[in-house]
Formats: structure tokens, C-alpha cells, sequence
């Protein structure tokens, strides 16, 4: 499957129009805090960590450590409450047209076809053709080609989610913000779609920020993992560690190297990994 | 599968209609046995009338006969009365339904998306919502004259009130995670409401036009009942003062008749919408 997937990975997208962007995303000492019952509820405080132009950076953490509303910072939705974002040098103010994001859930709208959902990702300034065009290649990129004309409703929740990346890759973006994308998928086509973006990734070699609470995940997709953790039950949450993953991906499922690694970070998580180097 | 890149794992999923046979024919599913169904109760009251109207139960004034009244229609067929008075109701209520439902659509629109224009204007519409239809009458008179304009005017205002309604109340309640998502890729302001918020309330929109159609005829009677030199409300007055119940009921059937067919083409209309938006 992942060779066949990376087979007909160059999409004509990027020889017809210029379709390479990748900036850096630097959080600077970003503080998230929720006012709750007169009182601030504190959810992220001091992270602060840079992605480079081009590198994939996994945000690790339990459920609820403000994970999401990280990136959210970075796709200008949120706005932190202490420090900044930074894009490509540049400081993020209300919603970045340098960024796209894909979400948990598809958010497609339910009366346009698979096509016009990615439609909606373009960028303004482009003629029809260069749309229509663009369109085409991003289908076929995620293999949507055959269902283009269907409705959300009429195809499974794993295309619903391919139609929603070709959405946001319909937008250029210079920084790829994934929350949890592939959360609410079955194991094995959450497998498959992991194959997919890294193929999305060699087609079109943006920044990308992914959202996971799946450590393989994370080790399969990731240059480097940011563990987000809480001191306490009340604390906010901070980097607990980053991690660089070796290799080349797609990386080896089943090796040895990051099964080491995968204990590591079980162990960041506060999970038992049930494994004798742990103890 | 169709293509090397699409996982094996998912196929489409057809949509459920006209999968499962209905075991029993329930009239929903066979629009011509649901017509004639819908036939019946009229013949019975058709029947029902005219014995009541020949065996002396009630006099002619009272209640003259469905033939009479027939008669009486044929009769101002044939002056030309008829189609004048059909002819200019149903131009008013066209009008005045058209006017009030583009007024209650672009205020429906500005309330249900502008919180400071729900706290401001919110409840003064509110109030002259509670206005019964018949109050405005005199004011119009006043205001406007006894000419095409005071009539137009109250069908409008019949009219506006359920789109209103249904727009501002729907359009607080579309789906946040897709309102985010279009605002994620730039679309916002205007354009966000034609692509996003405008056709998720399609289905209420729609069923808010139905209702205003309806108000749309009753405010209707109401303009011409008090004022009016033609119409079905006036040959309802008219024949009032002239002593013709065959006219009077006339009208009854003729406004009947023209408020189910006005109807029956907006349903018409709303069963494609729902295909398309819903």
C-alpha cells in the first residue's frame, strides 16, 4: 500500500503553478489562559519551540493539555494570551492566509460536492482554469478523483478526510496545521492516511504542524515530537520534552529504534510501556 | 478501486434512499393514491353541502347550493368580474409576499448574525409582531391612502414576520465547527453568508416562506375587507351588503383554492431545495 501510495507521489500541481511553500513556525513563549468564573484558567503556559521551514513537528500530549489550542494560536483562530507566533518571522494576527488547517472532523459543507469543498481551500487570485486546474491535481493527489461529484454524506469518513487535506492543500499553504486529522479513523485506514500525507509531504513539501495523542503516529510521521505535559492536575501544560525520531520516512514500522523510542515517550505521557528498560 | 492511490479500505457509501422496499404501499410513498386520498374529504363535504342546501335543513340565504354557486361563478365569468377579482388578489398578495419576504430574509439575516443587532432591534420587531394584522389597517389608510399601496403594504408586512422569524432564529443555530472551518480559509463577511450561513438555514428559509405565504392571503383579506374596490376580500364584503351567499361562499373556495395551489407550487420548490441544500 505505502509503495504504491508513494508511487505516484510528483503531482503536475507543481510544475504548473508555483505550489512550494514552507516557513518556519516559532511559538515564543506562548501562554493560553481561559477566563472561567471571574478567574483565569490557565492551559498552556511558557512553550515556546520553532519548526523549521519544511520539517514535520508532531505535538504530543494527553487529552485536554491544550494541544489543539496551540495550533489553533498558529492558524490565528486563537489569539495566546502571553507570547506570540511567529510565521516565517512575522507575528500571526487573526487568520493567516500563510496557513490551513484540517480538522478532526472533515467540515465539509454538506450541499457542495467533494470538488467544490476543495474548491473552498483556494486562494483568492486565481483564475478558474488555474483553480480547476489545481483542483484536479490535489484529487488525484489524494485519490478522490472518481468520487469528485459526490456529496460528503455519500462517501466514508476516511475520503471525507482526504477531501478535507485536498482542501487545505488547495490553499498553498506555507505551514500545514493538522489537528488530530486522523483521530476519528479506524486503525487501519488511519494507517493508510498516514502513508498519505507523507506522500502529500514529498508532492508538496510545507511546514507541518500534526496534532496527535497517537505516539506511533507521531513516530511514523514526525522529524521531530514536542511533548506537552502538566506538573500537576491544575497546572498548565508546557513542552515536556522534544524529541528527535531518525530515519527516512516511511520509517519501518516495526523497528527497533523506535520502539525505544515509543517507550520514551509512553513514559513522557505518564503511560506504563510494560517494558523491562522502563522499569 | 478505481484508482492505485485510494485505500482498499473504504468504499462509498450510497445514500440511503430507495434502499429498503417499504413492505406495506404507505400513501407518503405514492403521490397519486395520496392524492385522491386528499380528494376525499372535499367530496364528502361537497356532498354533505349540497343535501343540507336541497332538503330544506337550511334556506337558500343561508346556505345556497354548490350549483348555485357555481352558477353565480359562471355568471361573473361571464361579466368579467371574475378574473379581475382573482386576477388583482392574487397580483397583492404576489407582490406584498415578495417585498416582505426579501425585507424579513435581509432582516432575519442582519439580527441572526449581529449579536448587537439582536440586543437592539430585536425585540422592538418582537413587539410589532404582536400588532394583530387588522390594527394596521386604519394607519395605512391614513398614511398611505385607500390605492394599490396601503394593500401591498400590509400583505408585506404579513409576509415579513415568519421569514424573519425563521432566518434570525435558524441562522444563530448553523454549525460552528463548519462556520470556523470557511473562516479557517479566509471567507468571512458577506461571502461567509452565501456560502456557509445562508445555505445550512435553507431548509427553514424555505419552510419560513410557506408560513408567510399563508399570512401572505389572510393579511390580504384583511386590506381588502376594509377598502377595496376590487378583490376577494371586497366580493366578500360586497356580497355581505348585497345579500349573495352564493358570491360570499364563492370567494370562501376561490381564496381556499388559491392559497393550496400557492402553496403546493412553493412546496414544489422547497422539495428540490431540501435535495440541494439539505
Amino acid at each position: 500500500m505505502g509503495t504504491s501510495l508513494l508511487g505516484s507521489a510528483p503531482s503536475t500541481a507543481t510544475a504548473r503553478v508555483s505550489r512550494k511553500r514552507a516557513f518556519s513556525v516559532a511559538f515564543d513563549h506562548v501562554g493560553k489562559a481561559f477566563p472561567s468564573g471571574g478567574q483565569d484558567h490557565h492551559v498552556l503556559h511558557d512553550v515556546d519551540v520553532t519548526a523549521r521551514p519544511g520539517e514535520v513537528v508532531a505535538i504530543l500530549g494527553p487529552s485536554g493539555c491544550g494541544k489543539s489550542t496551540l495550533l489553533r494560536a498558529a492558524a490565528g483562530l486563537d489569539t495566546a494570551s502571553a507570547g506570540r507566533v511567529l510565521i516565517d518571522g512575522t507575528p500571526v494576527s487573526g487568520i493567516d492566509p500563510r496557513c490551513a488547517v484540517a480538522f478532526q472532523e472533515p467540515r465539509l459543507l454538506p450541499w457542495r460536492s467533494v470538488r467544490e469543498n476543495v474548491r473552498l481551500g483556494l486562494p483568492s487570485g486565481l483564475s478558474r482554469a488555474e483553480g480547476d486546474a489545481v483542483i484536479d491535481d490535489l484529487l488525484r493527489l489524494v485519490g478522490l478523483t472518481a468520487h469528485a461529484g459526490h456529496r460528503p454524506r455519500a462517501i466514508s469518513g476516511g475520503m471525507a478526510q482526504r477531501a478535507s487535506l485536498a482542501r487545505a492543500l488547495a490553499r498553498n499553504p506555507g505551514v500545514l496545521l493538522l489537528d488530530e486529522p486522523f483521530g476519528a479513523l479506524d486503525a487501519l485506514t488511519r494507517l493508510q492516511m498516514q502513508d498519505l500525507l507523507l506522500t502529500v509531504h514529498a508532492a508538496q513539501p510545507t511546514t507541518v504542524l500534526l496534532v496527535t495523542h497517537d505516539v506511533d503516529e507521531a513516530l511514523q510521521l514526525a522529524d521531530r515530537v514536542v511533548v506537552l505535559g502538566r506538573t500537576g492536575p491544575t497546572a498548565p501544560a508546557s513542552i515536556s520534552t522534544v524529541l528527535s525520531v531518525p530515519g527516512e520516512r516511511p520509517r519501518d514500522r516495526a523497528s527497533e529504534v523506535l520502539a525505544e523510542l515509543r517507550v520514551q515517550l509512553l513514559g513522557h505521557l505518564g503511560v506504563d510501556a510494560h517494558h523491562p528498560a522502563a522499569r | 478501486m478505481t484508482t492505485p492511490l485510494a485505500p482498499a479500505g473504504d468504499a462509498v457509501r450510497t445514500g440511503d434512499a430507495g434502499g429498503a422496499p417499504a413492505p406495506v404501499a404507505a400513501p407518503r410513498r405514492r403521490p397519486l393514491l395520496r392524492a385522491v386520498l386528499g380528494l376525499l374529504l372535499p367530496l364528502v363535504l361537497l356532498v354533505l353541502w349540497h343535501v343540507l342546501s336541497t332538503t330544506g335543513v337550511f334556506s337558500a340565504v343561508q346556505l345556497p347550493a354548490p350549483l348555485t354557486v357555481l352558477e353565480a361563478g359562471a355568471d361573473l365569468l361571464s361579466r368579467g368580474e371574475l378574473w379581475t377579482h382573482v386576477g388583482i388578489s392574487t397580483q397583492r398578495v404576489l407582490t406584498g409576499f415578495l417585498l416582505g419576504a426579501g425585507l424579513g430574509l435581509a432582516a432575519g439575516s442582519f439580527i441572526g448574525l449581529s449579536r448587537w443587532g439582536s440586543a437592539l432591534v430585536g425585540p422592538t420587531i418582537g413587539a410589532f409582531r404582536a400588532v394583530p394584522s387588522l390594527a394596521w389597517v386604519p394607519l395605512l389608510l391614513l398614511w398611505i391612502g385607500l390605492g394599490e399601496d396601503s394593500k401591498v403594504t400590509l400583505v408585506a408586512i404579513g409576509a415579513f414576520f415568519p421569514v424573519y422569524t425563521t432566518v434570525s432564529a435558524a441562522l444563530q443555530h448553523v454549525d460552528r465547527h463548519l462556520l470556523e472551518a470557511a473562516r479557517a480559509f479566509g471567507v468571512h463577511g458577506l461571502r461567509l453568508l452565501t456560502t456557509v450561513q445562508l445555505p445550512a438555514v435553507m431548509p427553514s428559509v424555505i419552510s419560513g416562506l410557506r408560513l408567510a405565504l399563508a399570512q401572505a392571503w389572510l393579511f390580504l383579506v384583511a386590506a381588502e375587507l376594509l377598502g377595496a374596490s376590487m378583490g376577494l376580500g371586497f366580493l366578500l364584503t360586497d356580497s355581505q351588503n348585497n345579500g349573495r351567499t352564493d358570491r360570499l361562499l364563492l370567494a370562501i373556495v376561490l381564496l381556499a383554492v388559491l392559497g393550496k395551489l400557492s402553496d403546493a407550487l412553493l412546496g414544489v420548490f422547497e422539495k428540490w431545495a431540501v435535495k440541494k441544500w439539505a
